[in-house]
């Protein structure tokens, strides 16, 4: 079998798999938002930038080879991973102490593993209509990051289209296929794929929020590195 | 007949005239903007039934192009090209005039008057600026006067096909020419020597002449067109990149008006080889004043049986051209976003690899070239690669056709061997004390005086030929912040950095210009800039802070009296708390500033 080096450890691969890939075979953790082994690679976050031999790369999208030798840790890595969660936090309006998602969110657990400490930039404090028209699903527009995967999820796998990307540049926001636009016009369910996938709190169960208190949440007591992705065996569903 | 039942009607027209695909949304988008100057809630949803394609999805392809709208544009939709040319030519004086004039807001869409007017990227006439699109067609050379002369034909409610036809006269401005321009072949003169010596002899002949990509990048075009010829596919493709849109480059536009023959048998030249049997011209949605000229040109080489069933006779060689138009989006000049958008979708870059010539329109192996590229490629199978060779370097052979605009007497096209300098060029062209000049367009490189015997050359400065040439009198960060603003309106929002990254780029800039900028946000500037050439997921963000970079090392004295001391207020704290204050009463204007230590 193929190898390549993480951080000088050898990582096995076969033929056609990604970094990102390789490295959560092997139960290596490479930080990452838009990733979700359920679905196509996306590499919209950038979170998980790795560098090899000099060049940096998305370690998402990026095949793996047998003469890589990738760099997960150094400080121009992490310094750069740390930019990118502080242009996300300024970009939309991430609360963490009023959001419920707070304990259980990957954008503020992968924050936390690469040591932020404040949003740094100027914040564009965007103003974002909440929609809570669906019964049993809310949207906050404002903690959005454009990962795409209740996108993904909706089309892939619920067969539904729900969620799209509508604007450009800055203006890129997710839109919500229906005529009134509202997502209690959609055909989202409950049960939908789509519900399941975020990463932050953007889409939330209605009437759940409090079901498990924070100081009990998913990542108050292990980092990310070792418990791995919200979204992975129902952890979002907040119990 | 009402409005609604009328964009229904329209719709179902379209659809029955042409083809249900999905692919085609886009072009029937554009089609319909054209008919309703928006596209009516209507039409999407009609349009979203007949394409089997979620309304989101139609709504999502028409916020991404800037020249379709929810909403009606005026009668007459004027925008004002905003390259910084134009700005230099004084477009924003002449936006004032006419806003004045009109007694309209710019930006402010139509509302219940007829004209709106806005600002759009680079036209591409900066040799004959300030440029604007009136409905989708070109006007050059605005001044007060043309200015005045529209107002009234506005005001009139003239149709625009009834304007003065020197409105639209679009001068090809070539002066000075070299092997490319002065080679002349005739139509299906280079297909004849393909027949003639086979496909592998040809490409064997592209590749000793050395020809690489003239989009910008360099890659080798028989190498890619070789490696699109080996991919197994039961379909090929040839597209031709004529989405000109970095600022300052306009040569495409004349090759497209006066050698459309020849791009068309490189196109079918390249079909030949890689078996593709339909190709594709995309063409930049500002220059919709070309579209027919094009479509004639291609039912001339049908007539002449160089295009269509059993091309110059042979059996199995059948191949088809479409023009497909864009919409206002400079990210769809990067390959496989165009390809994106030539299946009617946004043009977000895809992942890569797999590369175009292995998966690209429809996932079948494609040939993305560069309209120059095309015709050059035509012109050495005609005429040999040695003759190709006798122009340019070992790693750059042949010709560059540079569109030269700015500050200069003598703005046009301008054909020089590859390994021309700097000087040279700013000698022929008429430019007089040059402070700078922007090589490759806003995505490219500033360079400064001392830089001036650099050469143009992929192994030096690449570019897809963009040269704007800056005076000493200019302010460069006005330039920068040129650049700035349109990589913010450009970016296509897909990855952190590049969405992100460039708009707090475009603020520091902005904070730099007027004044409020320390040496912290000098190394924010740098951070930022960095990160997004690092880390952006395609060629416009890791170009886009290039502008700022080039800034920062090589032109520290445009900034370095403009900046105040880290401590220093980021904003003016008199004018901030000016309304505060007179609620209050309070008339003690300068006391704040006063009390700064």
């Amino acid at each position: 079998m193929s190898t390549f080096r993480l951080d000088g450890k050898p990582i096995p691969f076969t033929k056609g798999q990604t970094i990102m890939e390789a490295a959560l075979a092997a139960s290596e953790y490479i930080p990452h938002l838009c990733h979700n082994p359920e679905f196509t690679p996306h590499g919209s976050c950038r979170v998980c930038v790795v560098q090899n031999n000099g060049r940096f790369i998305s370690a998402c999208t990026q095949q793996a080879q047998n003469d890589m030798d990738i760099d997960n840790s150094s400080t121009r890595v992490n310094d750069y991973r740390k930019s990118l969660l502080q242009m996300l936090f300024v970009e939309g309006n991430h609360v963490c102490p009023g959001c419920e998602k707070s304990g259980a969110c990957q954008l503020q657990a992968v924050a936390y593993y690469v040591g932020m400490l404040s949003p740094r930039f100027t914040h564009f404090f965007p103003c974002r209509e909440v929609d809570a028209s669906h019964a049993d699903v809310a949207i906050d527009f404002n903690r959005c990051i454009l990962c795409e995967l209740c996108v993904r999820a909706s089309r892939d796998v619920d067969g539904k289209y729900v969620f799209t990307i509508n604007g450009r540049g800055l203006d890129a926001h997710l839109a919500i296929n229906s005529t009134s636009g509202k997502l209690g016009d959609s055909t989202l369910s409950v049960d939908d794929k789509a519900v399941q996938v975020c990463p932050v709190g953007a889409i939330l169960l209605k009437n759940r929020a409090y079901d498990n208190p924070i100081g009990e949440r998913l990542y108050d007591k292990k980092p990310v590195s070792i418990i791995g992705d919200v979204a992975a065996n129902g952890n979002n569903k907040h119990d | 007949m009402n409005p609604t039942d009328h964009a229904v009607e329209f719709v179902n027209e379209l659809i029955a005239s042409s083809d249900a695909e999905p692919h085609l949304l886009l072009q029937h988008l554009i089609r319909i903007q054209q008919e309703f100057s928006c596209i009516p809630a209507t039409a999407s949803a009609t349009l979203s039934q007949h394409l089997d394609t979620p309304l989101a999805v139609v709504n999502g392809v028409i916020d991404f192009y800037t020249f379709l709208h929810t909403s009606p544009r005026g009668e007459y939709d004027i925008l004002f090209s905003d390259n910084i040319t134009d700005r230099m030519a004084g477009s924003q004086l002449l936006i004032k005039q006419l806003c004045n004039r009109l007694g309209v807001e710019p930006g402010a869409g139509a509302g219940t008057g007829n004209t709106s007017v806005d600002a759009t990227s680079c036209t591409g006439m900066c040799d004959q600026g300030p440029g604007m699109l009136i409905n989708g067609m070109t006007i050059t050379q605005l001044d007060e006067q043309r200015i005045e002369q529209i107002a009234e034909l506005v005001e009139q409610n003239r149709p625009v096909d009834e304007w003065p036809q020197d409105f639209f006269a679009v001068s090809e401005n070539i002066r000075r020419t070299d092997l490319l321009l002065n080679a002349r072949i005739q139509a299906g003169e280079a297909l004849n020597s393909m027949l003639a010596s086979g496909s592998c002899k040809t490409l064997e002949s592209i590749d000793a002449a050395g020809l690489r990509g003239r989009g910008g990048a360099g890659f080798k075009t028989a190498l890619k067109w070789s490696l699109c010829q080996n991919t197994q596919a039961d379909e090929r493709y040839v597209v031709c990149n004529a989405d000109e849109g970095e600022p300052g480059t306009f040569k495409d536009r004349v090759l497209l008006q006066s050698r459309a023959e020849e791009l068309l048998e490189g196109m079918t030249l390249c079909a030949g080889i890689i078996g593709a049997r339909k190709g594709f011209i995309y063409l930049r949605g500002e220059y919709l004043y070309l579209l027919d000229h094009l479509n004639s040109s291609i039912e001339a080489r049908r007539a002449n049986g160089l295009l269509g069933k059993s091309i110059t006779g042979q059996s199995n060689f059948d191949f088809e051209v479409e023009i497909h138009l864009g919409a206002g989006a400079y990210i769809c000049g990067e390959e496989s976003s165009l390809i994106e958008s030539l299946e009617g979708k946004r043009g977000i870059p895809r992942i890569r690899p797999p590369f175009p010539v292995m998966q690209g329109y429809l996932g079948k192996p494609t040939v993305v070239n560069n309209v120059e590229t095309f015709i050059a490629a035509a012109q050495i199978t005609v005429h040999g690669s040695d003759w190709f060779r006798t122009r340019g370097t070992t790693e750059s052979s042949g010709t560059k056709l540079l569109s030269i605009s700015g500050d200069c007497r003598l703005p046009g096209i301008y054909e020089y061997p590859f390994g021309v300098t700097i000087r040279e060029i700013l000698k022929d062209c008429g430019a007089d004390n040059t402070q700078a000049v922007q090589v490759a367009g806003a995505a490219g490189h500033m360079i400064p005086v001392d830089e001036f015997d650099r050469s143009i050359a992929y192994e030096d400065i690449a570019t897809g030929g963009s040269f704007m040439v800056f005076n000493r009198e200019r302010d460069l960060l006005a330039v920068t912040q040129n650049f700035s603003r349109f990589f913010v309106h450009e970016s296509c929002g897909f990855c952190t950095p590049c969405r992100v990254g460039g708009a707090l780029l475009d603020k520091l800039v902005y904070k730099l210009q007027r004044g409020r900028a320390s040496r912290y946000d000098l190394e924010e500037m740098r951070t930022i800039a960095t990160l997004m050439r690092d880390t952006s997921h395609c060629g416009l963000g890791t170009t886009a802070p290039n502008p700022v970079l080039d800034l920062l090392d090589k032109f520290p004295y445009t900034y370095e009296n403009r900046l105040i001391d880290d401590y220093g207020p980021a904003f003016d704290l008199e004018a901030a708390t000016k309304d505060a204050r007179e609620i209050s009463g309070r008339h003690d204007n300068g006391i704040i500033t006063e009390r700064q230590p």
